[in-house]
């Protein structure tokens, strides 16, 4: 048996640690482990809860809309604050926008090295890739001569000897499937996506002022006026420019992004074999279609227990509660308690390795991230889990797209729990949001068009409308799975905050019971043809998304001095 | 070995870009650092011809949000064509090796590159628990940027949580963050591009200067470049005229929201933030957080969380407020916590006046550290 560390896990967010041990060429046995730690709601205490949403943002840059929506959702249930039509539509635009981009910019450039072989498109025939790219698309760059010219661009990357980002990797490796046309044809989209993304986030500044870290947000509501009567406002204009860049959207996706998916997975189905994980699916639900508490949602919320797609149940957030048994965290009541966010209690105790250091003591405590259960049991949270509660609750566009792939790929729909499953996936989540983003430009016109501007909840907005004391819990649908946030507030101020995010419910630790958590449980198995070269990890790893910054967080009630510093 | 002028072109052709393309890109970037009219031919030039420098680029305690931002650098393909023309040889986000592969790479740019390397660090350094809240393959945060930071010919520290320590650092600073210029002593070139996240366009235009000129802007006394943190939001703010007139945003969505009215009254720290975002703007020029109507948060200062928050809190006594007043004697005026940022800039903007060289700003200590000691 052997033991091997991939730390840097690299193409994520955040920091990242696989140990596995690796017999008879696979993966007997994984180790997540998350090695920062910035304590964030720690910082959160005491603080105007209206401020909240962008501290809490800034736990993520990647996913940089994600936090504040949860933020402002808890803080509004908390105060009974009432955001309008317009705050809604504005909302589900910023979210969906996000999701699609981060989407694309996860498979292009998170994920698609663990699939591509940079080195070897430099030997294909830039014909036979413009035949290849036409066979599957009519996206319009897909002539030989474009072809030819991204491939002397590489030749003349590759031949000045400073080959940056792409040094040192595992070019070459037996797992690499892809022909060469196809390398170059994916090569080629890695650049346009880059290009594509950089062009389509716009959609954030119109909406959000920037991107990264938008900062239209509000308690109650969006900051961003409406009014078609000035330039000062969204406006038409501002319409037609979203849709506009819908409309390249629409095309990226479905001319690029899905064929090169699907082109890609078609060599690799093999690795629908391999990383099924825990096979529980949590979804809290995403994209209100009306206004109130109870209002439908376009991607709908359940849970689904040993892959049993006929048996889901809805979410009650009641039953979550988060273990610290392996995570560098003390409970009073010690490592066999299991609390619920709203009661959490986190006081960060480090035991493991002084650094430097080679390996964790993996028997022991070895990751920032707590372990996060629903009923006890571990959960796989993001598109994967979000496709597969919506195909199992019958949603229309859902169940098409999903059966359309896996015709397609010619597999059975059983090949969704997997490494693969979880690629295609994603895939499928932005082919459904692409062509769903449209209506809500057009729910925002029709509003603009019938006087119907508001985008505040006014009333709430001053803390003296508050209650004393105030519980809130808020839920979203990030690109990387369900993400809560609970909030205490009392009089007027942050009491206690806690996050429970996507990439803690999938790279968290072994709880009490050692149970794997989904990263965990997903990598045994994953064969490793050679340990010195982990191409293998990364690509179950990937199918993820990690996104760590976002895992570690910790709330302290009592406001302990956590660390004593002097600055040399 | 270097690209020829031939094979540059090449590139640019490959990537759909023109000639014409790439001279407006450089004449942007001419603007953007103040060079006179005719530099952009000099900035074409050097772009072209330039070696790549290897760049290495550090995260810590960070969100990514500085390395999303730089890939949304503005002038699309030509944004990339500055990719091209530096070695990154090491970024986690982007690079494909992983594990000890990285760190092999990393290693091989530290011992080639000795002395001629930029590093750019993204996030705050722990200094709590001997280093235990940052680690990337068993080394602390501190262990590689002491390592990098040494044989560096500059060193960059993008968005606040680097230059400043940002969020981590905010009260009760659970991990003992710091920002480089705090955890690192000893750095010869320090160049703090601070806001949260760091706006690409600064970014871009910093890295291209160097390559035109061999040389580094001219810095502040926080080691920020003058030509992105000169001016304050307020002085430069498409909405001053309103502040001026004693135009305000009462009520979010009111007529003065949507008519574009001054947001000081909803909490707006303009006046108290220096950086460029109403020239430059964001997202290729997209627009900016006051253009879509929320005040400006002052991410760009130092201890933004903890200074300029409550956000929704007004700031004290700006002169002005209410009838049409010098703003520059704002310094002078200001009280509480915001007027130590006040203060901070006033001198800075004294020192300004004679210009300050380059060794002379470097050595300046920054009022960020001084809080600390």
């Amino acid at each position: 048996m052997t033991r091997i560390v991939v730390d840097p896990v690299t193409r994520i967010e955040g920091h990242l640690r696989i140990e596995a041990s690796i017999a008879n060429g696979a993966v007997s046995d994984a180790w997540s482990s998350s090695t920062m730690f910035r304590g964030i709601e720690l910082i959160l205490q005491g603080r105007d809860p209206r401020d909240a949403w962008a501290f809490c943002q800034r736990i993520c840059g990647v996913c940089t809309t994600v936090h504040a929506i949860a933020s402002v959702r808890a803080v509004e249930d908390a105060i009974g604050a009432t955001p309008p039509p317009n705050a809604r539509v504005l909302r589900n635009l910023v979210i969906a926008a996000q999701a699609i981009q981060d989407h694309v910019i996860h498979f292009y450039h998170l994920h698609a090295l663990d699939w591509v072989d940079v080195v070897s498109a430099l030997s294909a025939d830039p014909a036979e890739t413009s035949t290849l790219a036409q066979s599957i698309s009519d996206w319009h760059d897909s002539s030989a001569s474009y072809f030819k010219g991204i491939k002397a661009r590489l030749k003349g990357f590759v031949d000045r000897g400073q080959l940056g980002p792409f040094a040192n990797a595992y070019w070459g490796h037996p797992a690499y499937k892809l022909p060469p046309a196809a390398n170059l044809m994916a090569v080629a989209h890695y650049l346009a996506a880059l290009d594509w993304q950089r062009d389509f986030i716009r959609m954030h500044a119109i909406l959000g002022g920037k991107n990264p870290h938008l900062q239209s947000f509000l308690v109650g509501g969006m900051a961003t006026p409406i009014d078609p009567n000035s330039q000062a406002a969204l406006n038409i204009d501002t319409i037609a420019s979203l849709r506009e860049l819908i409309a390249g959207a629409r095309r990226f996706v479905h001319e690029v992004y899905i064929p090169d998916l699907l082109a890609i997975a078609s060599f690799y189905k093999e690795w629908a074999g391999y990383g099924a994980g825990v096979g529980n699916y949590l979804v809290y639900g995403e994209y209100p279609l009306a206004d109130g508490k109870n209002a439908p949602k376009f991607i709908p919320g359940g849970v689904i227990r040993d892959r049993a797609l006929d048996k889901i149940q809805p979410v009650d957030p009641k039953n979550i509660t988060e273990q610290v048994k392996h995570s560098w965290y003390a409970y009073q009541d010690g490592d066999a308690a299991a609390l619920h966010p709203s009661k959490g209690e986190t006081h960060p105790t480090y035991t493991g390795p002084k650094p430097p250091f080679e390996l964790l003591d993996v028997a022991g405590k070895y990751s920032w991230l707590k372990s996060p259960r629903y009923e006890g049991q571990p959960m796989e949270v993001g598109p994967l889990a979000r496709m597969l509660v919506a195909y199992a609750s019958g949603h229309e566009q859902v169940k098409a797209l999903v059966d359309g792939a896996v015709a397609k790929l010619d597999v059975p729909l059983s090949a969704l729990f997997s490494t693969l499953g979880r690629v295609a996936a994603r895939g499928l989540e932005t082919a459904l949001l692409v062509d769903k983003i449209g209506d809500w430009v057009d729910e925002l016109a029709a509003n603009m068009g019938r006087g119907e501007l508001r985008i505040h909840d006014n009333d709430k907005w001053d803390p003296s409308s508050w209650p004393t004391t105030a519980t809130g819990a808020g839920f979203h649908e990030a690109p990387r799975g369900a993400l809560g946030h609970w909030v205490h507030i009392d009089h007027g101020r942050i009491d206690r905050y806690q996050c429970i995010v996507p990439s803690t419910w999938n790279a968290g630790p072994r709880d009490k019971d050692e149970i794997p958590g989904p990263y965990e449980a997903a990598l045994v198995g994953t064969p490793v043809a050679d340990p010195e070269q982990p191409l293998e990890i990364l690509r179950t790893v990937h199918s993820f998304d990690p996104c760590m910054a976002c895992g570690v967080h910790v709330v302290d009630p009592k406001g302990r001095e956590l660390a004593h510093v002097k600055v040399r | 070995m270097r690209g020829s002028d031939s094979t540059f072109r090449r590139e640019l052709a490959a990537r759909g870009l023109t000639r014409r393309d790439f001279v407006e890109f450089c004449a942007g970037v001419a603007a953007l650092l103040g060079l006179p009219r005719g530099a952009a031919a000099q900035v074409a030039k050097a772009l072209e011809l330039k070696r790549k420098p290897t760049l290495i680029w550090l995260e810590f305690q960070d969100c990514a949000g500085n390395t999303e931002s730089f890939l949304r650098a503005s002038k699309p393909s030509a944004a990339e064509v500055i990719l091209d023309l530096l070695s990154i040889d090491y970024h986690e986000t982007i690079m494909a090796a992983a594990g000890k592969r990285a760190e092999a790479a990393l290693a091989g740019a530290l011992a080639d590159q000795r002395g001629k390397y930029i590093a750019v660090i993204e996030g705050s350094i722990p200094m709590g628990a001997d280093g235990a809240y940052c680690t990337i393959g068993g080394r602390s945060a501190l262990q590689i940027a002491d390592e990098v930071c040494a044989g560096a010919a500059a060193v960059i520290a993008v968005g606040t949580c680097a230059a400043f320590g940002g969020l981590p650092n905010a009260a009760p600073n659970p991990t003992g963050a710091y920002g480089v210029s705090d955890a690192i002593k000893g750095i010869k070139t320090l160049i703090n591009l601070p806001a949260c996240p760091v706006n690409a366009e600064n970014l871009t235009a910093l890295v291209a200067h160097y390559l035109t000129f061999d040389t580094w802007p001219e810095l502040d006394a926080l080691h920020r470049p003058l030509f992105a943190y000169g001016t304050s939001i307020h002085d430069a703010c498409e909405r001053r005229a309103h502040f001026d007139a004693g135009q305000y945003v009462e009520r979010w969505g009111d007529e003065g929201h949507r008519e574009g009215y001054c947001l000081y009254k909803m909490g707006c720290k303009g006046p108290a933030t220096f950086q460029n975002c109403p020239n430059v703007r964001w997202n290729d020029h997209t627009n900016w957080p006051i253009g879509c109507g929320h005040p400006c948060i002052g991410c760009a200062e130092p201890q933004f969380w903890d200074r300029m928050t409550p956000f929704y809190q007004h700031l004290k006594d700006v002169p002005g407020f209410g009838a049409a007043t010098d703003i520059d004697k704002v310094g002078a005026i200001a009280t509480g916590a915001v007027a130590a940022t006040f203060i901070a800039h006033g001198l800075v903007q004294i020192s300004r006046k004679p210009k300050r060289s380059k060794a002379e700003a470097s050595s300046a200590e920054p009022p960020a550290s001084e809080e600390r000691k």
